[in-house]
C-alpha cells in the first residue's frame, strides 16, 4: 500500500531513504522491556495518516534505523504512537530520548489489517506478547465503529503477567459488554487471578461463529503457527485468517532484499498477509 | 526480433572505433569498457582502443578464470569477467545523505543526483538483459531508486555481440543471447576475415544514430552481414552448458525440503562471491554512521548478500542461520521467486557465479540435481505445495 | 440422578456416546460445587474422581518452596479436570482449587474403572476421549516450555 495521503507521509518519493524529523512528545515505560513513544507531526504537517497494521522506520541520529509498527489510533492521527521493544542499539537510543528530542521517521509502509473486509462479521484478534502493539490500531478502529461488526473477541497471551502490554486499557476493554477479552499467561504465581495456559488453549472456548469470523493474528512465528492449527481444528478457514510477519528491513520500499520470505517482500507485500497466500512459505524452516 | 531503429546495418572499420570513443567522450560522457587488470578483464575507464584487451581471450570453467592470448588481434574476443555494469549503475557504496545536528535541530542534505553521463562499451547481450532486470527492480517497481534512475537515464550503451561462447555461459538456455536484440544504443559485431577487421553496426536508438552519424562509416553489404551472423552462430554452436528452465519456478517451490540442499551446503563456503559477480543481484544494506562528537551523521548504502548471516538477522538471531538455507534462498530467489516478484527470471546465464565460485558450484548442475533427485524424493507435504 | 442425563449428554466430552454407555456413566456421576478458593484435590491424595466443569474456573498448581504455589494451568467451562484416576497409582500430581465459584459434574473413577473392566466398549470410549484431553494438555504444556511469545526462544 502506498502512503495513504502524500501530504502526510513522512518521506519523499524523490528521496525515499531520507527520514523526516519529528519531536518526541513523551516516552513512557510499558513493561520491563517495552515502552511507548509519542511524536508530534513534523513541521508543516498536521497529521500522520496511516492504516492499522502499517509500520514506520524510526531513526535515532547516527545510530541507525529500525522498522516499528504503529500502535496508535488511526482515527486520531495528530499524534504518532509507537510501542517498542528494547532489543538493540537503535531501540536503546530511542528509549533514551526525552520529550523535545528529534527522531527520524519514514513511512507509513506496508499493508494493513482487513478492517473493511471485517465489516458485518465476527472479529477475532489473537495477540502474543508485543504482538498486541500492531493490533491495537485495529482494535481502536473496530471499537470506534463497533456497530459495523458482529462479536468481537480479543485473545491475548504472554509469558508472565508482568509482560502484559497496555494493562489499563485491557481492563477497560474487558469491562465493555460488546467486547470479549481473554488474557492468559504461561506462568503465574498465586497473585494472578486470571487464566494460565498458552493462548492456543483459549481458542476452543472463545465464542464466535467459525464460518463468518475474520481472524487477525500477531506474535512470534511459533505462536502464530500453533494458533492457526487450533483455529483449523475449530473449523475456521485459512482464507479467514490474517497474520503479520516480521523480517529484517533496511529500506522498507522493496529494494534492499532483506525482508524476503519466499516471493514476498514483507515491507511492501506485507507485513499483513492473508494466511493462505503465504502458508506455503511460513511452513518452511529458515525460508 | 531485433529491436533497432531501422533495418539498415553499417560498417565501422576497426581503426575508427577510437572515433566512437572520442565522440562519446566529447559529448561529456565518461567512457567505460573492458580493460585488463590484475589478470582479469574488468570494466573501467577506457581512454583509448589501445587499452582494450587486444588479442586476449579468457578460459572459464567451474571455479576457474584465466586470461590467455588469442591468435588474432580481436578487440572483444573474450566473454564476461568478474565485473558487471551494476558496479556503475548501482555502485557498491553510495552515500544517500548526510545530516548535522546542533541546538536541537537536524539539517539533512540529500546526496545530489548523479550528473556524470556514462557510456558503456562492450556490453554483452546477457548484460543488456541483466540491466533490464535491474531496471525492473529499481525503476519499474512500486517504489523507485532515484539514484539508480538518474545514472541509468544518462547511460549510453554500446553492445558487442559475442563471437564465441565462454566456458561457463548458458545464455541460450535463459534466452538472453548471444545476439543482442534490445536495450542498446549501438550494437557491434566484430569481424576479422581475409585481412579485414571491422564491425557490423546496428543502431538501436535516436541517441545511437546521433552519435553514429558523426563517425566514418559505410552501409553493410550482404556478405558482411552474413559474416557477422556467422560470428554469432559460432558462439551459439560452442555453447555446451545448459539449464533446463521448463517448470523451473514450480520445481524449486516444490523442493524447499529437498535433501540436495544439504549436499550443496556441504560445499558452499557462503563467501558471497556469486552474489557479488552476479549482474542482477541487488541486495543492499544501509549503514548509519556518526562522527565521535555525534553531531554529524551519514547514511550509506552498500551491496549486501543473502549469504551473510546479517541479512536475515532479527533480534535474537538470523532467520537463515544455515548455509543450506542461504544457498537455497539465493538460487530459489534467482530462478523462481524472482519470477513472481518481477515477472522475469533473475538469471541471465552469464556464468559468472560458476567461474568465480571458489569451490566450483555450478548453478546449472544444482538445478539438474534437484530435478533428478525429485524423482526419488517426494516432499512429505506435497499436497500443500505448488498450488498458488 | 436422571437430571444429570441432559447435562452429560450435552457435554462435549460425552458427545455422541452410546445411550447404553451413558446410562453406565450416569450411575457414577454426581453434581458438585466448590466455593472460591476451595481445594478440589491436593497433590498426593488418592485420585478417585474426575470433573466436567460446568462453570467457574479451576487452577492447577504446584507448590514450589520459596516461590509458593505456581499455577500451571487454569480450566473453565466445558473442560475436563483430572486423569490420574485412570492410571496407577491413582494419585493426584497437582493441587486443584477453584479460583471462583465452580460447578461441575464429578465422576467416580473407581466406579468407572469397574464398569470398564466389565464392558470394554465403554472402557475404549473413555480412553479414546481421555486421549484427546491428555494430548491437548500435553501440547499446551510443550508450548509453555517452548515459550512461544519469545522470538527465537
Amino acid at each position: 500500500m502506498k502512503p495513504m495521503h502524500e501530504e502526510t507521509a513522512t518521506f519523499a518519493t524523490a528521496a525515499p531513504m531520507t527520514p523526516i524529523f519529528c519531536r518526541v512528545l513523551k516516552t513512557r515505560p510499558e513493561t520491563h522491556d517495552t515502552f511507548t513513544m509519542e511524536f508530534e507531526p513534523p513541521e508543516g504537517a498536521h497529521a500522520f495518516a496511516f492504516a492499522p497494521g502499517q509500520f514506520n522506520m524510526l531513526y535515532a541520529f547516527g545510530v541507525g534505523e529500525v522498522p516499528i509498527s504503529i500502535s496508535g489510533d488511526p482515527d486520531d492521527p495528530q499524534t504518532l504512537i509507537h510501542t517498542i521493544r528494547e532489543v538493540g542499539a537503535v531501540t536503546h537510543a530511542l528509549r533514551a530520548m526525552k520529550s523535545g528530542d528529534l527522531a527520524g521517521v519514514r513511512g507509513p509502509f506496508g499493508t494493513s489489517w482487513p478492517i473493511e473486509e471485517a465489516a458485518g462479521r465476527d472479529v477475532v484478534i489473537v495477540a502474543g506478547g508485543i504482538g498486541l502493539a500492531p493490533l491495537r490500531p485495529a482494535i481502536y478502529s473496530i471499537l470506534s465503529h463497533r456497530e459495523n461488526y458482529g462479536r468481537v473477541v480479543l485473545l491475548y497471551g504472554t509469558r508472565n503477567p508482568d509482560d502484559i502490554l497496555f494493562r489499563k486499557e485491557l481492563e477497560g476493554w474487558r469491562a465493555r459488554l460488546d467486547l470479549s477479552v481473554h488474557v492468559t499467561v504461561d506462568r503465574a504465581l498465586e497473585t494472578w487471578r486470571g487464566s494460565v495456559g498458552v493462548v492456543t488453549t483459549i481458542i476452543p472456548r472463545a465464542r464466535f461463529e467459525n464460518s463468518n469470523a475474520l481472524v487477525m493474528i500477531c506474535g512470534p512465528e511459533a505462536m502464530m503457527r500453533f494458533t492457526i492449527l487450533e483455529l483449523q481444528n475449530r473449523g475456521v478457514g485459512l482464507d479467514q485468517i490474517y497474520v503479520s510477519a516480521e523480517r529484517n528491513m533496511k529500506c522498507a520500499i522493496g529494494l534492499c532484499g532483506h525482508c524476503q520470505m519466499g516471493s514476498e517482500f514483507i515491507c511492501k507485500d506485507g507485513p499483513v498477509f492473508r494466511f493462505d497466500r503465504v502458508q506455503r512459505f511460513l511452513e518452511i524452516r529458515e525460508i | 526480433m531485433t529491436d533497432r531503429l531501422h533495418d539498415q546495418e553499417y560498417i565501422l572499420d576497426r581503426d575508427h572505433l577510437q572515433d566512437l570513443l572520442d565522440t562519446l567522450r566529447n559529448s561529456g560522457r565518461r567512457v567505460i569498457g573492458p580493460v585488463l587488470r590484475d589478470g582479469a578483464i574488468v570494466y573501467d575507464d577506457l581512454a583509448s582502443v589501445k587499452n582494450l584487451p587486444i588479442g586476449r581471450t579468457d578460459i572459464q570453467e567451474r571455479g576457474l578464470y584465466r586470461v590467455m592470448h588469442r591468435e588474432d588481434q580481436a578487440l572483444f574476443g573474450y566473454n564476461v569477467g568478474p565485473h558487471s555494469w551494476k558496479k556503475f549503475l548501482s555502485p557498491p557504496r553510495t552515500r544517500l545523505w548526510q545530516g548535522d545536528r546542533s541546538s536541537g535541530m537536524v539539517q539533512i542534505s540529500n546526496e545530489p543526483p548523479e550528473t556524470q553521463k556514462m557510456a558503456f562499451i562492450g556490453v554483452r547481450s546477457c548484460e543488456l538483459h541483466a540491466i533490464a532486470i535491474q531496471d525492473r527492480v529499481f525503476i519499474q517497481s512500486e517504489f523507485t531508486s532515484p539514484p539508480y534512475q538518474a545514472r541509468r537515464e544518462q547511460t549510453f550503451i554500446v553492445a558487442v555481440n559475442c563471437g564465441q561462447a565462454g566456458g561457463t555461459c548458458f545464455c541460450m538456455s535463459m534466452k538472453t543471447g548471444p545476439q543482442a536484440t534490445r536495450g542498446f544504443d549501438l550494437a557491434l559485431t566484430e569481424v576479422i576475415e581475409n585481412g579485414r577487421h571491422y564491425f557490423v553496426v546496428e543502431v538501436g536508438t535516436e541517441a545511437g544514430m546521433t552519435v553514429f552519424e558523426q563517425l566514418p562509416h559505410t552501409v553493410a553489404g550482404e556478405a558482411q552481414k552474413s559474416a557477422a551472423e556467422s560470428a554469432v552462430a559460432a558462439a551459439t554452436a560452442q555453447m555446451h552448458r545448459q539449464m533446463d528452465t521448463s517448470d523451473i519456478k514450480d520445481l524449486l517451490y516444490r523442493n524447499y525440503r529437498n535433501p540436495r540442499w544439504d549436499d550443496v551446503a556441504s560445499r558452499c563456503l557462503a563467501c558471497a562471491n556469486c552474489t557479488m559477480v552476479c549482474p542482477t543481484c541487488f541486495c543492499s544494506t544501509v549503514e548509519d554512521t556518526t562522527n565521535l562528537k555525534g553531531d554529524h551523521a551519514e547514511r550509506w548504502q552498500r551491496w549486501d548478500s543473502c549469504f551473510t548471516m546479517d541479512l536475515s538477522y532479527i533480534h535474537g538471531g538470523s532467520v537463515r542461520a544455515s548455509t543450506r538455507s542461504r544457498y537455497r534462498q539465493w538460487m530459489t530467489h534467482k530462478l523462481a521467486t524472482w519470477i513472481d516478484q518481477f515477472g522475469t527470471s533473475g538469471c541471465v546465464g552469464c556464468g559468472r557465479c560458476i567461474s568465480w565460485c571458489p569451490v566450483g558450484i555450478d548453478i546449472t548442475e544444482e538445478v539438474r540435481a534437484i530435478r533428478k533427485s525429485e524423482e526419488s524424493f517426494l516432499p512429505p507435504t506435497e499436497g500443500h505445495h505448488g498450488d498458488t | 440422578m436422571e437430571t444429570l442425563r441432559p447435562i452429560l449428554a450435552e457435554h462435549p466430552f460425552f458427545k455422541d456416546l452410546d445411550p447404553r454407555h451413558l446410562d453406565l456413566v450416569i450411575g457414577c456421576a454426581s453434581n458438585v460445587r466448590f466455593d472460591a478458593d476451595e481445594f478440589i484435590f491436593r497433590q498426593g491424595e488418592e485420585a478417585d474422581q474426575f470433573y466436567l466443569i460446568r462453570e467457574g474456573m479451576v487452577a492447577l498448581e504446584i507448590f514450589v518452596a520459596g516461590r509458593g504455589p505456581v499455577k500451571v494451568q487454569t480450566m473453565g467451562e466445558g473442560e475436563v479436570l483430572g486423569w490420574s484416576w485412570l492410571v496407577p497409582p491413582y494419585r493426584w500430581m497437582f493441587d486443584a482449587h477453584a479460583t471462583e465459584l465452580t460447578r461441575a459434574i464429578a465422576l467416580d473413577g473407581k466406579c468407572l474403572r469397574n464398569k470398564s473392566e466389565q464392558d470394554h466398549d465403554l472402557g475404549y470410549q473413555l480412553l479414546k476421549r481421555f486421549a484427546t484431553v491428555v494430548q491437548g494438555n500435553l501440547d499446551a504444556a510443550r508450548l509453555q516450555i517452548l515459550n512461544i511469545y519469545e522470538a527465537h526462544a
